[in-house]
């Protein structure tokens, strides 16, 4: 059997075929990281979504992560365009991407060569290698897989030479299309995944195509399955502890979509821009079925004025970018600010500034959605930290537009963007929806900008009401919409602006502090790092220090409560995924050093000493990386100078 | 009260005046031509009946774009260059509106370039007022960029380098375009009854109106406003007629039909003597929110059985 003879698992020797069945265990295990890796178009990131969904469907705790080139066919065998996906698998709920991966699967050498630079795979990672670049008929890709194949033995990793393409081509004649399959089907079997759901998920997955598509894809499937049955001497079982509710598994972009559609907003004006996109292609395949409209328009700024032109008219109305596409609607959302009317921007961010980094994730635009636009413009902004918060948080910013006459900015990254996580189904509700527009008369002498002197809100009047004819402005204007440059009216109608970010605020409660309410350190974080931060924080206490986290939904305004907790800490620190200097370096010194953002908010805000720790390396930060961060921050002062 | 004479009273009611759609006191220079833009705006309001509740006149920034505040009907004064974005906006969440826009030559050809382009092709029911002054006259006279070639202003003081944008050209060269006509300030009745046409007309009506502005460029159209000759009327069965009245005046008239595409692009190139009229017209292009509302109804239970549709796709049922 020529495929068993490939095998090399840990050094050089080959092993048998019955050897390796004869010698399987089955290693039970809390969770475990996998990786899939291939050229751009191989199909990687199906075959790691379908293990993800298989697993969810055991009941596993599941998240995947995409790892995504920017370019569409990037150069073949190439290491920057590697393209992939990390799956975590649990027992428990699992609530981010993890540390290392423990075993990766990969379908050329050189499109490991990046994880390992990045440090993504563990010391004496399992790695199953596609071995026919071994057997190529061009010298210098054979001896590039075998450079590549013998610095990862001697380096310590495990690896399985695989004869995928051989396999596949005694079922297909284009392996390139199904080595994916082949792979899942060795994946169910490695991690004793029920190959009946695996069955069932490529029906799923091809279910637009014909029966012959699934036919040969399942066979490819139960290939793979049997391949490593009989070639592979190891074996995994990850047990599952079942939930008791129907669980949904999309990504953070598809469950913003599936938001917007529940929030009964009707109107969604976009631009293309990477990471935010896939949420207006779902939205646009689904939306007109339920009478709504996804507007591609020419440009960003477009967009911006035509979902306020809608929202003006009656319902709140969504537009979705990322932060070159935010920076442009900019001059939109002041006029938004200024005029009253309520308007949700959803920032998938993105590493920046500039182009920066499309398909990464970076937490660098809160700021700039704070403060941004010009002028005082104040704004809600929130942020997500789950896929299921993706979906709910489009409801609750259409409600809080609508209720404030004001802009909603929610902030998601490019980490969720592509994440996938079981969450509970949602249950409808037709409480979600805008109530209809209001056509009634406007009573006599009513204005359309009658600020309550407490909260700063007033009634917002739309076309269609007789006796409401105003002309809204982004100019400076008195309670009736008239032009005023009158110093008295400017003040007043900055202060009932500002106000009613107050009169939010006073609904908020106050966020739950996880862990002890009381401690050493507290960890802060906003957005995509909740699991991780998390997860660190549980990793700590297990090892007997004293630390929480807090995680911020709500960072403008931010809920009362937080100074109490902050000073129930001895020490504060935010976690975030943008910049900060490094205190150590030679020229920064506490006057000059730039905090992260969260981090420079609550100082200025809270009066707390609040450290921060941040790094923009474009991939979620893990929570073994926060644990070393903690750790010596922890440590007595004598024991660490 | 009889049905009859509640419908009579009805009428009544309906029955608007001039004042009516009559708001803020204007504040523009004295001799302004958007004085007689905004003329024709009330009285084309009057006359075509329009709820003033259900009309909204929106605009950007410049002198052009005050007018909104001169009407009582709804008004959105929004920012430089993108009112025709947000007038898109307002026509596709609520067809039932009247949708206007007043834009001048800098908000709709320089920094509303983009938009413009691609209004003509959404070819949305909106009928659009270029306010064309050749200069920007809210930021004190600099060159537009349909400022004729060596127009001195206070960016060019040596007179502009480039050769003027012809708005009816570009408007006739995008794809789907479906009504362009030229106005003039000084000729109200001629005004009123191409605005009138544009309003009429079913897609994106775009009306350029030649407009003075006494404060900046006095003398731009001096020559032809005394000289009745040098205006050319553009007449047709399928276009406007030109008034006997008028027509003991301007007396230079020249048949053109209106669904002829390419002696519409001659027309619209020729910039001496002005052509006035309609100079383009083709009911048969669909509009954009047409095309978008063709789907299924909105209601609580689409969006609901929508919603389930799709999760159930992405539903892990406990085993």
């Amino acid at each position: 059997m020529n495929a068993v003879t490939n095998i090399r698992p840990r050094g050089a020797t080959a092993r048998s075929a019955a050897t390796a069945a004869a010698a399987k265990q089955l290693v039970t295990l809390d969770e475990y990281i996998v990786e899939i890796m291939s050229d751009s178009g191989e199909g990687a990131q199906k075959c790691g979504q379908s293990f993800g969904s298989i697993a969810a469907r055991m009941g596993n705790g599941v998240w995947t992560v995409e790892i995504i080139p920017a370019e569409i066919q990037p150069p073949a065998r190439s290491v920057a365009g590697a393209s992939g996906n990390r799956i975590r698998i649990g027992s428990q709920r699992i609530t981010n991407g993890g540390d290392e991966a423990g075993l990766v699967v990969a379908f050329n050498e050189q499109v490991l060569i990046g994880r390992l630079n990045a440090g993504e795979l563990r010391p004496g990672c399992i790695v199953l290698l596609e071995s026919m670049w071994g057997e190529s008929a061009d010298a210098k890709i054979a001896a590039q897989y075998a450079e590549t194949r013998d610095r990862l033995i001697a380096d310590g990793y495990r690896v399985y030479e695989v004869p995928m393409e051989k396999e596949c081509r005694t079922l297909v004649n284009d392996p390139r299309k199904g080595k994916n399959m082949f792979v899942l089907g060795m994946l169910c079997n490695l991690f004793s995944l029920e190959m009946n759901l695996a069955r069932e998920q490529i029906a799923f997955i091809f279910g637009k195509k014909d029966e012959k598509v699934i036919k040969s894809n399942v066979a490819l499937l139960e290939a793979g399955c049997a391949w490593a049955e009989e070639n592979l001497d190891f074996k995994f079982a990850v047990p599952a502890e079942r939930a008791t509710e129907a669980q949904v598994v999309v990504n953070g972009n598809s469950a913003l979509a599936l938001g917007i559609l529940a929030s009964g907003m009707d109107i969604c004006a976009m631009y293309p821009i990477t990471p935010a996109t896939s949420t207006s292609h779902y939205l646009s395949d689904i939306f007109e079925r339920a009478g709504g409209i996804v507007h591609q328009a020419e440009d960003e700024i477009a967009a911006c004025a035509f979902a306020i032109g809608a929202s003006y008219t009656g319902k709140v109305a969504v537009t979705i970018t990322s932060g070159p596409g935010y920076s442009l609607k900019q001059e939109g959302i002041g006029l938004a600010v200024m005029a009253e009317i309520p308007l949700v921007v959803v920032d998938v961010q993105r590493g920046g500034p500039s182009t920066g980094q499309p398909t990464k994730a970076e937490q660098s635009d809160l700021l700039s959605v704070m403060f941004g636009s010009h002028g005082d413009a104040p704004k809600v902004v929130l942020a997500v930290s789950s896929i299921e918060d993706c979906f709910y948080s489009m409801i609750t910013a259409r409600r809080i537009a609508e209720t404030f006459n004001m802009v909603v900015v929610v902030l998601s990254d490019a980490s969720l963007a592509t994440a996938q996580q079981p969450f509970p189904r949602p249950q409808f509700s037709p409480d979600w929806l805008a109530p209809p527009i209001d056509q009634n008369p406007v009573p006599e002498g009513a204005t359309p900008y009658d600020w309550d002197p407490v909260t700063g809100l007033s009634r917002r009047f739309v076309p269609g009401q007789p006796n409401g004819m105003h002309t809204l402005t982004g100019l400076a204007h008195d309670r009736s919409s008239r032009v005023a440059y009158d110093p008295d009216i400017n003040q007043q109608g900055m202060h009932a602006r500002s106000l009613k970010l107050a009169a939010l605020q006073k609904t908020l409660t106050p966020p739950r502090v996880f862990g002890a309410e009381e401690g050493d350190l507290l960890i802060v974080g906003w957005g995509s790092t909740k699991g991780a931060i998390e997860e660190a924080v549980e990793r700590l206490c297990a090892e007997g220090h004293k630390v929480s986290s807090l995680h911020l939904t709500f960072l403008q305004p931010m809920p009362s409560g937080i100074k109490e907790i902050l000073q129930r800490f001895r020490k504060v620190i935010t976690i975030e995924s943008n910049w900060s200097d490094d205190p150590h370096d030679a020229l920064i010194d506490p006057t000059n050093r730039r905090y992260s953002a969260l981090a420079m908010l609550l100082r200025a805000r809270y009066l707390v000493d609040v450290d921060c720790w941040s790094e923009v390396r474009g991939r979620p930060i893990k929570p073994g990386t926060i644990c070393e961060v903690i750790r010596p921050r922890l440590a007595p002062k004598e024991a660490h100078s | 009260m009889s049905t009859a004479t509640a419908c009579l009273h009805h009428l009544f009611e309906e029955q608007r005046a001039l004042e009516d759609y009559q708001g803020g006191v204007p504040r523009w220079c004295k001799g302004c031509g958007d004085n007689a833009i905004l003329a024709a705006m009330q009285r084309l309001c009057r006359d075509e009946g329009l709820r003033p509740e259900r009309t909204v006149f929106v605009s950007g920034i410049g002198c052009s774009s005050r007018l909104p505040h001169y009407m009582r009907t709804y008004g959105f004064h929004g920012i430089h260059g993108r009112a025709l974005p947000i007038a898109e906006g307002i026509k596709m969440a609520r067809p039932d509106l009247h949708v206007f826009v007043n834009t001048g030559d800098g908000d709709c050809c320089s920094i509303g370039a983009a938009h413009w382009i691609h209004a003509i092709r959404y070819n949305m029911n909106i009928t659009v007022l270029l306010h064309d002054n050749h200069i920007y006259g809210l930021t004190k006279k600099q060159a537009s960029p349909t400022s004729p070639l060596g127009t001195r202003s206070n960016t060019s003081p040596r007179g502009s380098t480039l050769d003027a944008l012809n708005p009816l050209s570009v408007t006739l060269g995008v794809q789907n375009v479906s009504f362009v006509a030229q106005a003039v300030d000084w000729i109200p009745e001629s005004l009123f009854q191409i605005v009138t046409a544009a309003f009429r007309h079913r897609g994106f009506s775009f009306v350029r109106i030649l407009q003075r502005c006494p404060e900046f460029v006095g003398n731009m159209f001096e020559p032809w406003v005394h000289d009745p000759q040098r205006m050319l009327m553009l007449t047709h069965e399928n276009g406007i007629r030109v008034s006997p009245a008028l027509q003991k005046i301007y007396r230079n008239e020249r048949p053109h039909d209106p669904s002829n595409i390419d002696r519409a692009r001659e027309v619209a190139s020729i910039d001496d003597p002005i052509p006035v009229g309609i100079i383009y017209r083709n009911p048969q292009v669909p509009c954009y929110e047409d095309l978008r509302h063709a789907g299924a109804l909105r209601t609580a239970e689409s969006i609901r059985a929508t919603l389930d549709g799709e999760l159930d796709k992405f539903t892990v049922w406990p085993q």
